[in-house]
Order: C-alpha cells, then structure tokens, then sequence
C-alpha cells in the first residue's frame, strides 16, 4: 500500500499491574490508519478494543501502562513521549469521543465553555474568539441554535446532541485522527444513523482519519473502509470491509456474522457462540478462542497461531485458515 | 431560583416554631414552682404566690407561649432570673466571642480539612495520604475537651507560646479555634478525599484528560466543582456540631460566649436565659443550613434549574 | 456476548468479585468477607469486645473499689501498686477506667439503639405511607435536627433533675433518630417504586408485610453500619457532659468525669487527664474503623443517597 498513513501501531503490548497478576489486555497489536480513510475495530467487551485506543491518545489509568511497541502518527513517534509533548497532541492532532455522552461532559460545566476549553489548550487566541469558533463548530456538526447551546448544561439535551457536542469537542482543532470508542452504543437507531452520517462527512470533508470501535457489525459496515477484529488483547482477523463481510475466515468472525439477526432470512433459533471470553489473567497456552471454537484441535490448543497473509490484505490469525482458501 | 429560595425560608418558620414550643414545653414540665426553686423553701406563701404572678408563671401555658413568641418576635426574650438583666442584652454580649470562636474554627478545620484532602487522593496510598489520613482520624475520635487540654498543655504550659485561657486579643482564640475545629477538619478532610476520588473515576475526567488537560488542570477545573458538592453539605451538617464544641471550648478557655452562657442558665435554673440561648444557636444553625442549601444551588445546576 | 465485566476496570466491583467466586449475597457472607478481607476492622471488633469485657468483670479484674479513697497515696505516679497511678483522692486510676468503661459502653449503646428502634420505625412508615405523615414526620426530624446536639442534652439533664443524673441513657436519643429516620425513610422511598414491591402489591400481599418481609429487609446493612457509627457520637455526647459536671456526679465513675477533676492537676500530673481521653479516643477509633469496614461491605453506596 502506497497510501499514507495517519497512524501506524506495531507490537503494541499494554498491560495492567494487578495485585492478582498482569492483566495484558493489548496483546501485541499492530494495525494502520491510512490518511482519510475510516478503520474499524470490532470484538466483543473486555477485548481490548478501549485499551488500544487509550493507550494510543496515552490516557491510560494507574494501574494500566503501555509496556512496548511503536505508535507513529504522521511518522512522528508517540511512545515514549513525555506527558507534557503527549499533552499537546491530546485533543488537538488525536481526539478521542466516547460511548456515554451523558457522563462524559461535566454535568456542571456549560458545554460551551467545555468546548472552549478544547481550543484554549491548543490555541492562543483570546475567550471571544474561542466562542466564536466554537459556534462555528457547532454549526458544523448540526447543533441548532448554537448560542442557546452554547449556555445548556448536559443533563438539558439530549443524548443525540450531546454526542454532537463530543463530536464539535473532538473536532474543533482539526485533528488528523479521531478515535470514537462505541460513539453510538447509548444512543437511539434513529439518533445513531445521522451521527454516523455525521461522522462520515466530516472524514469525506477535512480528510480525517478515523478509527471506530465498537461491537456493532452494522455499524462497521455502514462506516469503515477497513476492518481489525479483536479477541482476547490480539488481533485475530484483518481485512477491508467487503472482503471480511463476504469471506470471514477466522472462526470468531464467523460466529460474529452467524449471530447477526437479520430480517431476509427465516431462523428458528438465534445462533450464539458458545462459551465465555477467557479470563486474562489465565490465558490458555495455545490460541484464546480455542475453548469455544467449533474447530479446535490439539495443535490449536496448544501452540498460539500467527497473523497470517491469505491475499491482498486480509490476514487472519487461524491454523485453519492455512488450509482454507 | 429567588422562588426556592422563599419557599425554603418559609419553610423554616413552622421549624423555628416547632425548636421554640419544644423548648419551651420541655422547660415548664419540670416539677416544683420555680418560684420556689429560686426563692428557696422556707418562704410564705404569700411571697411565693407575688413572684409566681410577676414572672406570668400562673398563666395557662400556651398563653405563655405566644406571650413568648410575639415577645421574642419584637427581640424581648425575657429576663433572666438569676442575673437580672434582660436576657437579650445577655445574648448580645456574648454573641460576638462565640461568632469569633465559631468562625475561626470553622476556617482553620475547613481549609485544612479540604487541603488535606485533596493532597491525599492525589497522592494515594503515599506517605502524605497515609499522614494526612492519620491526623484526621486522630481528629473525629478525639473528644474536643482532650485536644484543647492537649494544646493547653504543650502551647500554653511548656512552650508558654500562647495564652492558657480567656478572650483578649487574636492570640488568645488561637489554641481554643484549633481545638474546636480538630474535629471538624478530620472529618472534612476523609470526605473530600473519598468524593474526589471517587469524582476522578467518572467518565468526563478522561474527556478532560483526551482534550490535552494537565493533571493540575484536571483536578481545578473539573474534578474539585463535581467533588466539593457533598463537601459542603457536610460543612453545613458541621455548624451544629460546632455550636456544641463551643460550649466545651468555651468552658475549658473562659471564653464568655453563648455556649457558656447555656451552661450557666443550666446551673443556676435560669429558664429564661436557656430559652434563649438554645433558641438562638437553634436559629444559627437553621440560617446556616440555609444559607448551605443556596450556596448549593449555585455551585449545581442541576438544583438550580430543576423545577 | 459480552457477559463478564473485563478486568480492565480499574477495581473489581464488590458485586463481580463476589459472582466470579461464586458466593452467595446474604449478609452472613459479606461479613465472613468482612472477617477475611479487614484485618482494621477485625481488630477493632477485638478491642471492643476486650473492653466490653474488663468493663463487665471490672470487680473481679482489680482489688480496688472505684471510690475507695486513701487521701495517703494520693496524687502517685504509675508504680506497681497503681499501674496507672493514683488521683487526686488516692483512688486508683486504672480501677476508676475499668469503671468507666461501663459507663461509656452502657450510654454509648442503650441510647442508639432506642434512636434506631425510633428512627426506623418512623423512617419506614413516613417512607411508605407519604402523604402528609412523611411532612409530619419529617418537620418534626427538621426540628430535632435543628438543635445543636450538647445543648438539648444539657438541657435533657437539667429537666431530668439531679436525681435522676444516672439515669444518662436518656440524653441522646433525642436527635439521633432524625438522621436514621432521614436514611430509612429515603430508602424506603426507593424501594417502594421497586419491582418485586410492585408484584407483591398487585398480588394483594397486606402492606405491612410488604413493609416487614421486602422493605425493612433491605434497610438492615445500612441500620447495622449507622448503629455502628452512632454509638462513637454518643459516648462523645456523655463524656462531653460529664467533663461539663452536668453528667456523672462523683462518686460515680466517667471517663468524661475523670479528665475534667484531672484537669486542675493538668500540669503536674497530666496522666489523670490523658488515660481517659485516650480511652475514649481508642473506643471511638474502634468503632469508626468498624463501622468503616461494615460499610464498605454492606453498603457501599450509603452517602450516595
């Protein structure tokens, strides 16, 4: 791929330090976000999905930290930047929104100034002008009447529009990268398909790169170019939208797409995949879907499998996957 | 928002009634003439029945009561008995050294409290949270007669730094507004550590963080506002109980405020200054939580602009 | 899919640790976690029960009475004879303590648990019947809750008359059970809208069963951790009174009492002072840390209410 990339993750390992042990929640994960284009990374909670994103934009919580890897946005490199460098690209090159709206805004705080903030960090310009653009930024992302808006507390809109808030939050000083983590979990289908729309315009518009993450098939194929699905801290299947869709050959996807209710077809019984995520402080030894995987043989069970190249691009982290195709 | 705020002062007043009547009953169930009582027992009759009848005692009682309370509704709240002055004017005197007490406490235990505090949730499980958790837990076990005998002990006795006792002068307040506010401070000081910890979980605290805040950022503009909001019921819960540490610290200091004044009304049966000092802090300590429930509403919107 | 919370949450909740071990949520299992997990709040209950108990064989645990004056042995400092030293009057320190234990646990006790008797009572039926018995009975909290609590002791004990001085137990009650009657009552209130109140009301169980078998139930951890965290308060209450003269008369014995005669030989023997003030602070130490622990076991969202 010729293309440019926006971001580039290699072997990024982040753990959290537990009385009860080392919980690896991002288990060697590599993926690329190329320049405005819209990645999506799909698996079900406790994958490891939120863990990369924080550790990407660093706001990783005691007693969680990166352990190693190489994050480059625009070719510069993020790890081991000091908290004040990584300050300033906090909000102004890489944004992050986040699934609930409704506690992620200071329920105390007017969303306009909270918004303001945004910019006051990253620019010098006086409160007035701030305000300004922050009204211009709400245009932008739908939000009528912006300086009404702009005096709301939270707890006065709606879930729709707080997220349009997040959204002009994250926005405002033109990132290169957005980060939405579950953007549209909380919120209504109705709500959920223009923020999408919204989403998606703003990527076409400034050529934002965007990585979205979340639970929801639907979603991912509603939005994304490309797709990382992840399991248990790895990523286990890679590939662009329509090829992942129509040839989904890690056994996990397959599940995934088996259990998607779908309105075309006559089911009798609603297809699940058997088994619970495993605890991560008790990884087995072999490959972590093994447990639940219908497919599972010895050599699954006991030696991990690669991420392996299967043709342009898709690549799939499967011993069956050797054979297949 | 002034709506509220009139319909929380009216519903106080049925509250001042209800403090009064309670008082006031209680105060007139106790057996035996209290003409007797302060005449002593080998009177006549005659003498018992005169001062009996100038006092208004031999009134029904609820003709008392109101004589009281449109009384005290004009600022007259009787005389006392044993001092022979009006039991206003008593009150007025005394009132300034138990504000300045009250109010020294109330500043030296709540900044030290809140600073406490926050130091020890930034610096969890540190050597200054454990120090600071420490101190405030000497604070709301130790009884305030023993950290004022404690301070007097070490300040006054062996380091001869500050007066042992009485009201002359911003030194003298010093060890008495420590003792008071020793109490006050430890409790204040686990609050906020609990509710600032607690606030730094939420999830605005990592939107504060994703848009390039500072961890000194964080915790000013947008943990503490969220934070401090039990902070300050608690330090409006405290008034009372700071009224009745006065009572102590003023015995123990000398310090001719009302807590002592109570005590005195109580030795010398002197119903008519008790009424009017366990009145008056009783009205002190409902001002103050009124004036807590308004200064909530402005530090939350969500009081403010609910209806 | 996404059934168990990933241990990435920062602290694993009470409830999640509790299901990934398989236990059972009565309350005899949290406090058995309680027992495991708190070794602050296992000592604690240690202490209390210690002191309970040397209050309880307090005549068999020392030769000497609590008034037993010898005005030769007066004013002593620790020695073999007096572990703790003598008072002003040549009684032994250490014997008046043990007596005072008594007091202390007795008037910490008896009075809260009247208050919380009191205060669940009107707290639950001002909860569930609303209406004007919750204003009713909510003004009258408000006015309680209005006096400053030493002074309406002070002013308990001056209606109750010398006489009946002893008779301390009587002195708190009077504004604790507000603050109980408060939790009760806006717990009442919570669970009244709840499911399982609503099915059982629709079924035609009798409301006051619904009161005792659903509502009172839950109410319990958050009674056991404020009785707990009550009783510190009221052996502050009655020492604070005693130390004023206005609570134990001599020859009765009360740590309060003690630290207020030792107060005149502050200087020269400041031990009379400082066994009893240190007793109360371990007494209420013990109980803060007690109830500390039984809150964050039973009921961890209490202050949220």
């Amino acid at each position: 791929m010729n293309e440019q990339l926006t971001l580039s993750i290699e072997h990024l390992r982040s753990s959290f330090f537990t009385l009860r042990g080392e919980v690896k929640a991002v288990n060697d994960v590599s993926l690329a976000v190329p320049k405005g284009k819209i990645v999506g990374i799909v698996g079900e909670s406790g994958c490891g999905k939120s863990m990369t994103a924080k550790s990407i934009i660093g706001i990783l919580k005691y007693p969680g930290r990166v352990v190693g890897g190489s994050i480059r946005l625009d070719g510069q490199e993020l790890a081991g930047l000091s908290d004040r460098a990584m300050r300033q690209i906090r909000g102004r090159d890489i944004s992050m929104i986040f699934q609930e709206p409704m506690t992620s805004l200071n329920p105390v705080v007017k969303v306009g100034k909270q918004v303001q903030e945004a910019v006051l960090l990253h620019r010098s310009i006086t409160s007035a002008e701030a305000r300004q653009e922050v009204l211009k930024i709400f245009r932008t992302v739908g939000i009528s009447e912006p300086e009404k808006r702009y005096d709301s507390y939270p707890f006065q809109l709606s879930g729709g529009l707080r997220q349009r808030v997040m959204i002009a939050m994250a926005m405002i000083c033109r990132p290169k990268l957005l980060i939405a983590d579950e953007p549209t979990t909380a919120l209504d289908v109705t709500i959920e398909a223009q923020i999408l729309k919204l989403m998606k315009d703003l990527s076409r518009n400034t050529g934002m790169s965007i990585i979205l993450i979340t639970h929801n098939l639907g979603v991912i194929a509603e939005l994304c170019d490309f797709v990382y699905v992840m399991y248990a801290g790895k990523i286990v299947e890679q590939a662009d939208t329509i090829t992942l869709f129509d040839h989904p050959l890690h056994p996990y996807m397959q599940g995934l797409m088996a259990s998607v209710i779908r309105l075309d077809r006559d089911v009798e019984r609603l297809q699940t995949i058997p088994g619970v995520v495993p605890n991560l402080l008790h990884l087995p030894a072999g490959c972590a879907f093994s447990n639940r995987c219908p497919y599972a043989s010895d050599e699954c069970r006991t030696q991990p499998p690669v991420l392996h190249d299967v043709g342009s691009g898709h690549l799939v982290r499967c011993f069956r996957g050797e054979d297949d195709k | 928002m002034f709506r509220n705020i009139a319909k929380r002062v009216l519903q106080t007043i049925p509250i001042l009634l209800g403090v009064a009547l309670l008082i006031f009953l209680m105060l007139r169930i106790i057996p035996g003439n209290v003409a007797t009582t302060l005449m002593g027992e080998h009177v006549n009759q005659e003498s018992v029945k005169r001062l009996t009848a100038e006092l208004g005692l031999d009134q029904p009682v609820y003709v008392q009561f109101l004589k009281y309370i449109f009384g005290a509704a004009r600022g007259d709240f009787g005389t006392s008995y044993y001092l022979n002055r009006s039991v206003k004017n008593l009150l007025t005197i005394a009132f300034p050294y138990t504000v300045k007490l009250a109010l020294a406490a109330a500043m030296v235990a709540w900044t030290i409290g809140i600073t406490a505090g926050i130091f020890a949730a930034v610096r969890k499980n540190g050597i200054l949270d454990h120090l600071f958790m420490g101190f405030s837990l000497l604070g709301i076990s130790m009884p305030v007669f023993m950290v004022a005998m404690i301070l007097q002990y070490f300040l006054a006795f062996r380091l001869q730094a500050l007066p042992l006792e009485g009201a002359v002068g911003f030194r003298s307040y010093i060890i008495p507004a420590i003792a008071l506010g020793w109490n006050s401070a430890g409790s204040i000081a686990r609050m906020t550590r609990s509710s600032l910890l607690e606030t730094l979980q939420e999830d605005y605290i990592d939107t504060a963080a994703a848009k390039g805040r500072g961890r000194v950022g964080i915790i000013t503009a947008h943990a503490l506002r969220n934070a401090l909001l039990p902070v300050v019921t608690m330090m409006a819960l405290q008034i009372s109980s700071l009224l009745s540490g006065a009572v102590i610290t003023e015995t123990i200091f000398s310090i001719p405020g009302i807590g002592r004044l109570a005590v005195q009304a109580i030795s010398n049966r002197d119903i008519p200054l008790l009424q009017g000092t366990v009145l008056f802090t009783t009205v002190i300590v409902i001002a103050g939580n009124l004036l807590a429930d308004c200064l909530y509403a402005v530090l939350d919107p969500r009081i403010r602009e609910a209806k | 899919m996404d059934q168990l919370s990933s241990p990435s949450t920062e602290t694993l909740t009470a409830e999640a640790l509790a299901a990934e071990l398989g236990e059972a949520d009565t309350i005899g299992s949290k406090l058995h976690r309680l027992a495991s997990e708190n070794k602050l709040a296992v000592v604690s209950m240690a202490v209390i029960v210690f002191i309970a108990l040397a209050a309880v064989f307090a005549p068999l645990l020392t030769p000497y009475g609590f008034a037993e004056q010898d005005l030769a042995v007066r004013l002593q400092n620790p020695s073999a004879a007096h572990w703790l030293g003598t008072d002003e009057l040549g009684r032994d320190e250490l014997t008046r303590l043990l007596y005072g234990a008594r007091v202390s646990l007795l008037v910490g006790v008896v009075p809260t648990i009247v208050s919380m008797l009191l205060g669940a009572i009107l707290g639950l039926i001002a909860g569930f019947c609303g209406g004007w018995t919750d204003t009713v009975i909510m003004r009258v909290a408000d006015v309680m809750l209005a006096f400053p609590s030493l002074l309406l002791a002070l002013v308990i004990m001056y209606i109750l008359g010398r006489r009946h001085r002893e008779h301390l137990s009587l002195h708190s009650p009077y504004i604790d059970w507000a603050g109980v009657a408060r939790v009760v009552r806006s717990q009442t209130l919570s669970l009244r809208e709840s499911q399982y109140v609503e099915a059982a009301n629709s079924i035609g169980v009798k409301k006051l069963t619904i009161i005792f078998r659903h509502i009172f139930p839950n109410c319990v951890p958050s009674l056991i951790v404020l009785f707990t965290l009550n009783i510190p308060g009221a052996i502050l209450s009655e020492s604070s009174m005693s130390f004023l003269g206005i609570g134990v008369q001599p020859p009765g014995c009360s740590w309060g009492l003690m630290a207020d005669t030792g107060r005149t030989y502050l200087t020269s023997h400041p031990m009379l002072s400082l066994a009893p003030s240190v007793a109360i602070m371990l007494v209420v130490l013990a109980f803060n840390f007690l109830g500390d622990g039984l809150r964050d076991v039973l009921d961890p969202y209490m202050n949220r209410r």
